[in-house]
């Protein structure tokens, strides 16, 4: 299924900075960067909820925000894509 | 049943696979091309001389992502293997069954069975959906024979006999080949089965294809914890993958053989996609072999329902279920290995 992951973490401190690269680093890990702070990540429940709490454990609660948006398996009839930043479907055939 | 990840193929000619984090990032020249996480992907096959960084080829043993190099022109050069998944037992069992000719001989007849009733089925089937194109009369004797050998396997005492008789029904199958090819004709014909180089378009589609589902086949047969270099009916050779070569017997006429059928009658592949060398050696273009990959994929993900498990699964995993089952058969928990049968 399709997770699309956004967050927004606050950075006005240094702690916060290095909250950013943290959950920033970990959604590289499990999807693909559409834009800034939002990741399309194809993968299973379980690894979803791997994921999730790899990033609880992360954010600061009282400061940042985290939203999960679940696609389901046919979620290619509902995403249109506008203008720069080109993407590919992990699901598609891949060939570099 | 297993999810049928993705595959990744990797064409451009200097390209560096290394990986960051959980992700292989393709690079080029220091640009960086794509980046895709591990977990969506079962294999990555990789064309010319790619380099790949050690930590990648580790990443990839440890989470059983097959990788294969293949030469520029679609020829086996060399896979990764980790540390052997699965079982110690189950493997011990398969050395023990490979060293009786006796018990070899039942698996392989399993396996010729398949490979000869889907090549008979894959005649029978153009024969009916093309009755009025084709010379049915030849069609129907060709299957006829074919269907005579399938009878013969029964009384083999010996895999050197099994071994001629599927030699026989191959030469018999392959002399209807040419007749399943309905659209340019000219540019594509087939007289005989022939590699190392393969010399015409056929050939050389037929040689490409099979590398393809072997690369599968082996990486099917590793993640079940099976050995694909310890074959049944093909002998042991260094750098032999044995047990997926007896594998794939089965998958040649219904996967690869129908595929290039598709792909030259549905004219998605054309003439100009090949080159010729001056010792007559055809190779596929580069362009040509992107076409390839793509309509392969496609198929991959084309469902299919198992005809012994009864369950929908695409037919990129029928390598994998068949796996499944002679693991289950070597375990003792199946009473014989049953082949892959396509109607």
């Amino acid at each position: 299924m399709l997770v699309l992951i956004t967050y927004d973490v606050n950075t006005e401190t240094e702690a916060g900075k290095k909250r950013l690269r943290k959950v920033a680093k970990i959604c590289v890990n499990y999807g693909q960067r559409v834009q800034n702070s939002v990741f399309e990540c194809v993968m299973d429940p379980a690894l979803c909820c791997t994921v999730k709490h790899k990033l609880e454990q992360v954010i600061n609660p009282e400061k940042d925000s985290l939203r999960f948006y679940y696609l389901g398996d046919h979620y290619r009839t509902k995403i249109e894509h506008f203008g720069a930043k080109p993407t590919f479907n992990v699901e598609d055939p891949l060939i570099v | 049943m297993r999810i049928l990840g993705n595959t990744l193929y990797v064409t451009t000619p200097d390209a560096y696979l290394s990986l960051d984090g959980e992700n292989i990032v393709i690079q080029k020249g220091g640009n960086e091309l794509r980046r895709i996480p591990l977990h969506n992907l079962d294999g990555i096959v990789a064309f010319g001389y790619t380099g790949a960084s050690p930590a990648l080829m580790g990443a990839c043993a440890e989470r059983g992502v097959a990788l294969s190099f293949l030469t520029m022109h679609g020829r086996f050069l060399a896979r990764v293997c980790g540390m052997k998944q699965g079982n110690v037992l189950l493997r011990k069992e398969q050395y023990r069954v490979s060293d009786s000719e006796e018990k070899s001989l039942a698996i392989a007849k399993g396996m010729i069975t398949g490979k000869l009733f889907n090549s008979r089925w894959v005649i029978e089937r153009a024969a009916r959906d093309y009755a009025l194109r084709l010379n049915t009369e030849k069609l129907k004797h060709v299957s006829s024979l074919i269907a005579e050998s399938l009878k013969q396997i029964s009384a083999t005492k010996t895999l050197d006999e099994l071994r001629g008789i599927e030699g026989e029904a191959a030469t018999c199958y392959f002399s209807v080949l040419d007749d399943l090819i309905l659209q340019q004709k000219e540019q594509f014909f087939f007289r005989t089965r022939n590699r190392r180089p393969p010399m015409d378009n056929v050939n050389a589609l037929l040689s490409f294809v099979y590398t393809l589902l072997a690369h599968d086949t082996a990486a099917a047969l590793e993640t079940v914890g099976l050995d694909p270099y310890v074959g049944f009916l093909h002998r042991d050779r260094p750098g032999r993958m044995s047990l997926a070569l007896d594998m794939m017997e089965e998958f040649r006429p219904i996967f690869a053989d129908r595929f290039v059928l598709t792909l030259i009658n549905t004219r998605q592949v054309s003439s100009d996609g090949f080159v010729q060398k001056e010792n007559g050696a055809v190779l596929i273009a580069d362009d040509t072999r992107k076409k390839i990959l793509i309509a392969w994929q496609g198929r991959k993900q084309e469902f299919i329902t198992h005809p012994m498990l009864n369950e929908k699964i695409e037919w990129g995993l029928v390598p994998y279920s068949q796996a499944l089952l002679l693991a289950r058969y070597l375990r003792g928990d199946l009473d014989a290995y049953p082949p892959f049968l396509w109607k």
